[in-house]
C-alpha cells in the first residue's frame, strides 16, 4: 500500500517536541509527509531572547520559522490553515472537519499524527485531535487510515495505559534539536540548555530526543 | 519594541484623543501555567479589534506601567507594560514582559483594524 503520513497540529512548533523524529524517519525513507498546521501561533507568549517579535510581527515570524523547519523535516507539503491560535475550539467545527477530510481525500494518508483529545492540555491541542478524529470516522470502515495520537496531560497514562507505539529516533536526535532551533522566537529559551544536557547524556533529555511515544487511536470505535 | 518612556506614550496617547480606534486588548499567563503548576489558577482574555473612542488617556506609575483611557461610557485600563513601539504601520503597541522576556499583556491601539 502507498504510504503517506499526515500531520496536523494547531500551533507551529508542536511538531517539534513529540513528532520530530517520526517525521524524519517518514520523509527520510522517501515516505511524503503533508503537515497541516492550522494557526501561526499568533497569541504566542515567547516573542524571542532578546526580544525579537511583538504581537502583530509574531505570526510573520512564526511562519518562516515554521518554513525553516519544514526545511529540516523534509516536509514539502505544508498547509497552513491560517486560523488564530486560542480559537481552534470556537471556530465553526463543522468548516474545520469538511477542510480537513479535503485534504484526507485528496491525499489518502496511510498514517495521521494528531493530537489525543482530552489528554494535550492545550485546548487547541484537543479541539485539533478531536476534529481530525471526526474527519477520518466519515471515511468508511476498513478505508480510514491508523492514527497515532499524542498526549501528554497528567495522568494520561493511568488512564490510556503506556503508549502503543515507540518509534526510537536515534539516528534522527540532533536534527531533532535543529527543528526545536528553526523555532527560535518560542525556544531560544531552552534549546541550549537541552543540548548540552544531551551532551552530557542527561536521561530525560535523552529520552526526550531519542524516542517517541503515540497511542494508536480506536478511530473504528 | 523598546523600554517604556513614559512622556513620549504620554505624547502618543494625547494624539489620540477623539479619533475612532481598534483596541487589541489582552492579558495572558499561558496556556500551560496550571499543566506546570496545578495549584496556579490559570485566568486570562483577550479582546481583538474592539472599537473606541477615548476622551482622555493617561499612562502613570515608575515602571512597570499602567495606562487608563476614559471612554464617553467606561474604561480601559491596563497594568503591567513595560515595553512600547510605534509601528510601521503607525500603530501604537504596548507590551508588558516578565523577568524571563514571555509577554504578560499586550495593549495595542491603531486607527486601522488589526488583522483578524
Amino acid at each position: 500500500m502507498k504510504q503517506h503520513v499526515l500531520v496536523v497540529f494547531p500551533h507551529p512548533d508542536d511538531e517539534a517536541f513529540g513528532v520530530a523524529g517520526t517525521i524524519m524517519a517518514h520523509t527520510d525513507a522517501g515516505v511524503p509527509v503533508t503537515y497541516v498546521c492550522l494557526t501561526l501561533g499568533e497569541m504566542g507568549r515567547n516573542m524571542g531572547r532578546p526580544l525579537i517579535a511583538n504581537r502583530e510581527t509574531l505570526p510573520e515570524i512564526r511562519k518562516q520559522e515554521l518554513k525553516k523547519a519544514c526545511e529540516v523535516l523534509g516536509v514539502t507539503d505544508l498547509r497552513m490553515f491560517g486560523m488564530r491560535d486560542k480559537t481552534v475550539e470556537f471556530t465553526d467545527q463543522e468548516v474545520l472537519i469538511n477542510r480537513l477530510l479535503e485534504v484526507i481525500n485528496e491525499i489518502e494518508p496511510s498514517l495521521v499524527i494528531t493530537f489525543y483529545p482530552g489528554y494535550a492540555v492545550h485546548p487547541d491541542h484537543d479541539a485539533t485531535g478531536a476534529a481530525v478524529i471526526q474527519a477520518i470516522k466519515r471515511l468508511p470502515q476498513g478505508e480510514r487510515p491508523t492514527l497515532y495520537a499524542l498526549a501528554f496531560s497528567k495522568g494520561a497514562e493511568d488512564i490510556l495505559g503506556p503508549p502503543d507505539v515507540e518509534i526510537s529516533i536515534d539516528k534522527f536526535a540532533e536534527r531533532k534539536i535543529k527543528v526545536l532551533e528553526a523555532h527560535e522566537s518560542q525556544t531560544a529559551g531552552f534549546v541550549k540548555g537541552m543540548k548540552q544536557r544531551y551532551e552530557e547524556k542527561d536521561e530525560a533529555v535523552v529520552k526526550q530526543l531519542t524516542l517517541e511515544r503515540f497511542w494508536t487511536y480506536p478511530i473504528d470505535e | 519594541m523598546k523600554p517604556i518612556d513614559p512622556q513620549k506614550v504620554q505624547e502618543s496617547l494625547s494624539s489620540l484623543i477623539n479619533q475612532k480606534l481598534y483596541v487589541h486588548l489582552e492579558t495572558t499567563n499561558g496556556a500551560y501555567a496550571s499543566h506546570k503548576d496545578e495549584s496556579f489558577f490559570s485566568a486570562g482574555a483577550f479582546i481583538r479589534n474592539a472599537q473606541l473612542t477615548f476622551l482622555q488617556g493617561k499612562i502613570k506609575g515608575n515602571g512597570p506601567y499602567r495606562i487608563g483611557l476614559e471612554t464617553e461610557l467606561g474604561w480601559l485600563y491596563a497594568e503591567g507594560l513595560t515595553d512600547w513601539e510605534i509601528d510601521e504601520q503607525n500603530r501604537l503597541l504596548f507590551a508588558g514582559h516578565d523577568s524571563e522576556g514571555k509577554l504578560a499583556i499586550a495593549f495595542e491601539l491603531s486607527t486601522a483594524p488589526f488583522p483578524k
